[in-house]
């Protein structure tokens, strides 16, 4: 752990002309750390997620970004190449419907392997057996490696999702509803699977759901949000425990008891 | 030709021509990069070279020759049209021999014969964007080329070898120009890939349909993308031309009847033609005293 935070986000706010996306939203993420934003649908978790991850620009505010050489960048102030640049290397981002974050009509091999020739990889030898290590890593049978995303399951399209974005070794992982509309055993094998590969590879991740599991699941830090504010945050425990906010202690109580 | 005064030299109008010829000359500027111009409707339907013939229309003068193929023939119904419409429009020398053009009006091949300095070499382009097939948004693409990410263009050898065991694509093989633009080379056979490279002709690349004009200026590099382990080849044929024993040039299959029999002949007429006026003959080729290529000149 170094004593430098990956990300720095100060008072960020998005306003859709006079309606509110997110509002003054602050806070600090460090290598290595799973942050989950918390919060019923429509109370700004996705739009901070956009502006974070750079899809979106935000109206007001800042966020730096630690760059492997460890300076700084102001994420809003690089020019468009940088921040695609990154996107494709430093960070990945696994979108709630795979269909969105895959190529559906390329093999899965070629899928995996697409940001390595991004890069500049040009030996299909090397790319192939990269692709094949990564879906083993996320459960896929190798001889499914020629075969389309089409062809795959919900949750197999999920894993490979996965695989694609982390096969560059990105620092930073933004995760959208990463077991939304997967039934509940493919979702607790896949949020396995993520604890695992965050915990060895030593990602920092921000994951934004609705399920309060996931959540606990998955990540050490939790951002509550409403009407896009942050209501509450602390250590996912802590906030899923112990309940501050009247919103907070409302959506814990409101978890289905089987 | 008594009409020729009903129509503007060759055909467009000269406020057209400017504009398309600042388009090329954009084009000349940044190889490989495609310049948007307001492409006109043109006496001919989409896919039948509109966008070559604004091109020739606009680089044409009164002592330029001629020449247009299609597929590598001067015979064939495209390649005649065109030629007898800028006879028709201006009244300029048509040949069908390449070393004694000006301007060579391609469809789908690269003469064998090798270009010189001062030839232009104008082919007509159906899809002028090589990422089409890959990212359907247009929008996309041109950020793409802007920014230069090319990594999908290599998904596609990538796929190619994963479904057949080698890249597997054979025509409208993507170039990388300069070291800079990925380009398509228009549905030219790969075959015909390396002689782009340090070409001492202009080539200008026009897509009517699509409104594109790219040029790639003399004496540029062109490099076939591929992979290190697969690295670039062209298409080889076991057996010589059946008229005129050419080997390596691209040969076309002819099909000579309903029982399976076929040949393989230079797909460039003129080519072969030379080859057999100087005594080359294939096993297939016929007794007969060959027709000489005429040089029909401007009335």
């Amino acid at each position: 752990m170094t004593d430098e935070p990956l990300l720095r986000v100060s008072a960020l706010s998005k306003f859709y002309g006079s309606r509110v996306g997110c509002d003054n939203v602050s806070f600090d993420l460090w290598p290595g750390e799973v942050l989950a934003v918390v919060g019923e649908s429509g109370s700004g978790k996705t739009t901070l997620l956009n502006c974070l991850s750079t899809r979106l620009l935000p109206s007001s505010g800042t966020a730096s970004y630690r760059m492997r050489d460890g300076q700084f960048r102001e994420l809003y102030r690089m020019s468009e190449a940088e921040r695609r640049f990154l996107m494709r290397t430093d960070w990945g981002f696994v979108h709630q419907n795979p269909a969105d974050g895959l190529r559906m009509t390329v093999s899965a091999g070629a899928n995996v392997g697409e940001r390595l020739m991004a890069v500049g990889d040009r030996h299909y030898g090397k790319i192939r057996a990269t692709a094949v290590d990564w879906l083993s890593r996320v459960e896929i049978e190798q001889d499914r490696i020629d075969d389309e995303p089409r062809a795959f399951s919900g949750g197999m399209r999920q894993r490979l999702q996965i695989a694609r974005n982390l096969v560059t070794g990105p620092r930073l992982v933004f995760m959208d509803e990463p077991t939304g509309g997967l039934d509940v055993s493919v979702q607790a094998r896949l949020l396995d699977l993520l604890r695992g590969l965050v915990t060895d590879l030593g990602l920092a991740a921000i994951v934004v759901t609705h399920d309060l599991a996931v959540a606990r699941l998955l990540s050490q830090r939790m951002m509550v949000m409403k009407d896009g504010r942050v209501v509450e945050s602390g250590l996912t425990d802590r906030v899923l425990d112990d309940p501050r906010a009247p919103y907070t202690q409302l959506l814990v109580s409101s978890i289905l008891q089987v | 030709m008594t009409d020729i005064a009903t129509y503007n030299f060759a055909y467009l109008d000269e406020q057209t021509k400017r504009m398309i010829r600042r388009a090329i000359l954009k084009g000349i500027a940044i190889p490989g990069y495609q310049v948007p111009f307001a492409s006109r409707e043109m006496p001919m339907p989409y896919g039948w070279g509109t966008g070559g013939v604004q091109v020739t229309a606009s680089i044409i003068g009164p002592d330029d020759v001629l020449k247009v193929i299609d597929q590598g023939a001067d015979d064939t119904t495209n390649a005649v049209s065109i030629r007898a419409f800028f006879k028709k429009v201006a009244n300029v020398a048509v040949t069908t021999d390449t070393a004694g053009a000006t301007i060579i009006q391609t469809r789908h091949r690269i003469p064998e014969h090798p270009l010189t300095a001062g030839q232009v070499l104008v082919y007509q382009v159906p899809i002028p964007e090589p990422l089409r097939f890959l990212e359907p948004r247009e929008t996309e693409t041109r950020k793409m080329h802007a920014l230069e990410e090319y990594g999908l263009m290599h998904v596609k050898l990538y796929e190619d070898i994963a479904k057949h065991g080698r890249i597997a694509t054979t025509y409208a093989y993507p170039v990388k120009v300069e070291g800079r633009y990925v380009m398509d080379p228009s549905p030219t056979p790969k075959f015909d890939n390396p002689k782009m490279h340090r070409s001492p002709a202009l080539q200008l690349f026009g897509a009517g349909r699509e409104k594109r004009i790219y040029a790639v200026p003399p004496f540029t590099d062109v490099v076939s993308l591929d992979f290190e382990d697969h690295p670039f080849e062209v298409q080889t044929f076991d057996q010589p031309c059946a008229l005129c024993a050419a080997e390596n040039v691209y040969l076309d299959e002819v099909i000579l009847d309903d029982h399976g029999g076929h040949m393989f002949v230079c797909s460039d007429t003129d080519h072969c033609e030379k080859r057999r006026q100087e005594g080359h003959r294939g096993h297939l080729a016929p007794e007969i005293h060959l027709a000489s290529e005429k040089v029909e000149p401007a009335q």
